[in-house]
């Protein structure tokens, strides 16, 4: 059907045979990294693109106490069914952590990563944090171990941090600019005083500036944490990639405000909004100009459990997990070979895209003016592939198509908090609540969809493709928009709506 | 002379091991101060030091039974706001 020729993509094929600059999103955007970076990242799903469509990771939820607030964050709410950071259901000690991981990482194989990331900052219960490290390095070596921090005691812990070999390190940076801070944090706790206001976000911004320093000054990687907050910091977040970037993080990951008035968060009550994913997607594209984007995040909980997009946490809670057996080394060698099957088939995959991938000069004859993007929603449940039937899908992710490359754009949750219907009093169906998340794109592409489904999609002007299925999800998107420029792309309507993000 | 936490105390941990005193200790279901012991950390720092790191408004009582931090010192939520916003989600 299509000419094979991918001539005019080997200069954006150094980062590993993939044939889309947006592959990883990280992926190929952390080509021009030192191979011992992205050897770090290449199995790690929250640092890598790519890496997240194969291995799991788990938060432990160890660290509850935080020396800031901010205005995103309630402590008080610790709700089942949210999904955020800093909601978690069960607190654990340092020893029933380190028990949980030994048996999740023996249960879920594709796991390669154990992050600590709250509820609170982790490095405000130092003693917890590091005590469990300690016990997983002897216990797990194989399990990679990261650690998430507000970065206020940050410069005070690097050299804690440097002794448990703990190569990833994420800082939350909202701004450098005290003023902006003042309206994000209303207080820190700083030298035995709570401090308010602008002067407690002025000690926050240098203690955070001065660790990220330090940590990629010593090697470690770093990636930063931005909230995206219309009105507060959108305009200034640019600012924040450019410095942070000279200071040598190495990924910049962008994330939308989540605020609900029932979160019981300042910005939840005072009536905040949050970015729509337009917005979310223009200030990711300004920033990328000067850094590595990550638009996968999921913004798990803090003691998610899992591949990315699902929290296996109900399978591993406290009571369940210590009735379980493991064989510490048994589990261990499961997972390497485990591992070992995942990069051949990543290996396998890799190939087969060389050869399958849509030509561009095949879209070029047709090209009588520019040719628009197209976004188009992904069904999969992992494995860099099509799999995932449409009524399954817990979220989709998003691909925009052009005509140099299919690049990841993000994901969009499907219908979190409840499942409609009448229970909710609320007579929009699920299927009606799917369509409207998926505004803006113009194909869906899935293993399978049922009959109702497909008619109400396509009502919606968002083409249901079944065809695809089991194929590389960037090779069958470059695919699907080849076939719509061969069939005349037409203008987009651009009377879309805006649609509000939801956690 | 004493603090006291109440019932609205989330269990979060951050007092604890700052008190000069070791008066604090984790209690079901929620964590205590032992009145003997509490000095209000005076002659050890400033402020006293639970009062100064909890995150929730309400959940340390002064010696006078008086919040520490009443409904909005923290968050920055103006009080009425926040009975507006329950009210709105009650009436769902």
């Amino acid at each position: 059907m299509m000419e094979m020729n991918v001539t005019e993509q080997t200069t954006e094929n150094v980062g590993g045979g993939c044939s889309s600059s947006g592959c990883g999103g990280s992926n190929d955007q952390l080509s021009h990294l030192p191979e011992h970076i992205r050897e770090k990242v290449h199995d790690h799903p929250c640092y890598s693109e790519e890496a997240h469509h194969h291995y799991a990771r788990m938060h432990v939820a160890v660290a509850p106490a935080c020396n800031i607030q901010c205005h995103y964050c309630n402590r008080k709410y610790d709700c089942a069914n949210e999904s955020r950071p800093g909601v978690v259901s069960e607190l654990l000690t340092p020893d029933q952590a380190v028990k949980k991981v030994m048996a999740v990482a023996a249960n879920i194989p594709q796991m390669t990563v154990l992050g600590i990331a709250g509820p609170g900052d982790p490095l405000a219960n130092p003693e917890r944090t590091f005590d469990t490290f300690r016990q997983l390095t002897d216990k797990a070596p194989d399990i990679k171990l990261c650690v998430s921090t507000n970065g206020l005691t940050l410069p005070e812990q690097v050299e804690e941090l440097c002794k448990h070999n703990i190569d990833h390190v994420t800082i939350t940076i909202n701004c450098v600019d005290p003023d902006v801070g003042a309206r994000i944090y209303p207080w820190i706790f700083w030298n035995n005083c709570r401090i308010k206001g602008r002067k407690g976000a002025k000690i926050l911004i240098e203690q955070q500036q001065k660790g990220l320093q330090m940590l990629t000054d010593r090697g470690i990687l770093v990636k930063v944490n931005s909230v995206m907050i219309p009105g507060v910091n959108d305009q200034h977040l640019e600012e924040v990639s450019k410095v942070v970037k000279a200071k040598g993080a190495f990924l910049h990951n962008v994330m939308p405000l989540i605020a609900e008035t029932e979160h019981g968060t300042f910005y939840g009550v005072m009536g905040q909004r949050g970015p729509e994913y337009e917005e979310l997607q223009e200030l990711q594209d300004k920033c990328a100009g000067d850094m590595n984007m990550m638009r996968h995040c999921r913004q798990c909980r803090a003691d998610a459990v899992g591949m990315l997009g699902e929290d296996r946490g109900d399978e591993f809670t406290m009571d369940k997990v210590e009735v379980m057996e493991v064989d510490y080394e048994e589990a261990m060698r499961k997972r390497a070979d485990y591992h070992a099957s995942i990069e051949a088939n990543r290996d396998a995959q890799k190939n087969q895209t060389n050869e399958t991938f849509v030509s561009i000069s095949s879209i070029k004859l047709h090209k009588k003016k520019e040719l628009r993007p197209v976004l188009m929603a992904v069904a999969t449940s992992g494995g860099s592939v099509i799999n995932q039937h449409f009524g399954h899908a817990q979220e989709f992710l998003v691909y925009e198509a052009t005509e140099m490359d299919v690049r990841f754009i993000g994901h969009r949750k499907v219908d979190l908090y409840c499942s409609g219907g009448d229970t909710c009093g609320d007579a929009e169906t699920t299927l009606d609540k799917i369509i409207k998340t998926l505004k803006g794109c113009e194909a869906v592409l899935c293993s399978k969809v049922g009959y109702e489904p497909w008619e109400l999609l396509e009502e919606a002007g968002i083409q249901p493709n079944g065809e695809h299925a089991m194929e590389a999800i960037e090779d069958a998107v470059a695919a699907v928009y080849a076939e719509m420029v061969e069939a005349g792309l037409p203008d987009k309507d651009k009377s879309d709506a805006s649609i509000k993000i939801t956690a | 002379m004493a603090y006291k936490i109440i019932e609205s105390c989330v269990n979060c941990w951050a007092c604890e091991p700052l008190c000069p005193s070791d008066a604090i200790y984790e209690a079901k279901p929620t964590f205590l101060i032992n009145q003997k012991k509490c000095t209000e950390c005076d002659g050890d720092f400033m402020v006293a030091q639970c009062a100064s790191i909890c995150p929730i408004e309400g959940a340390i009582l002064d010696s006078y039974g008086e919040s520490a931090n009443p409904a909005g010192s923290l968050t920055g939520i103006p009080p009425e706001r926040m009975a507006e916003a329950m009210a709105e989600i009650q009436a769902r």
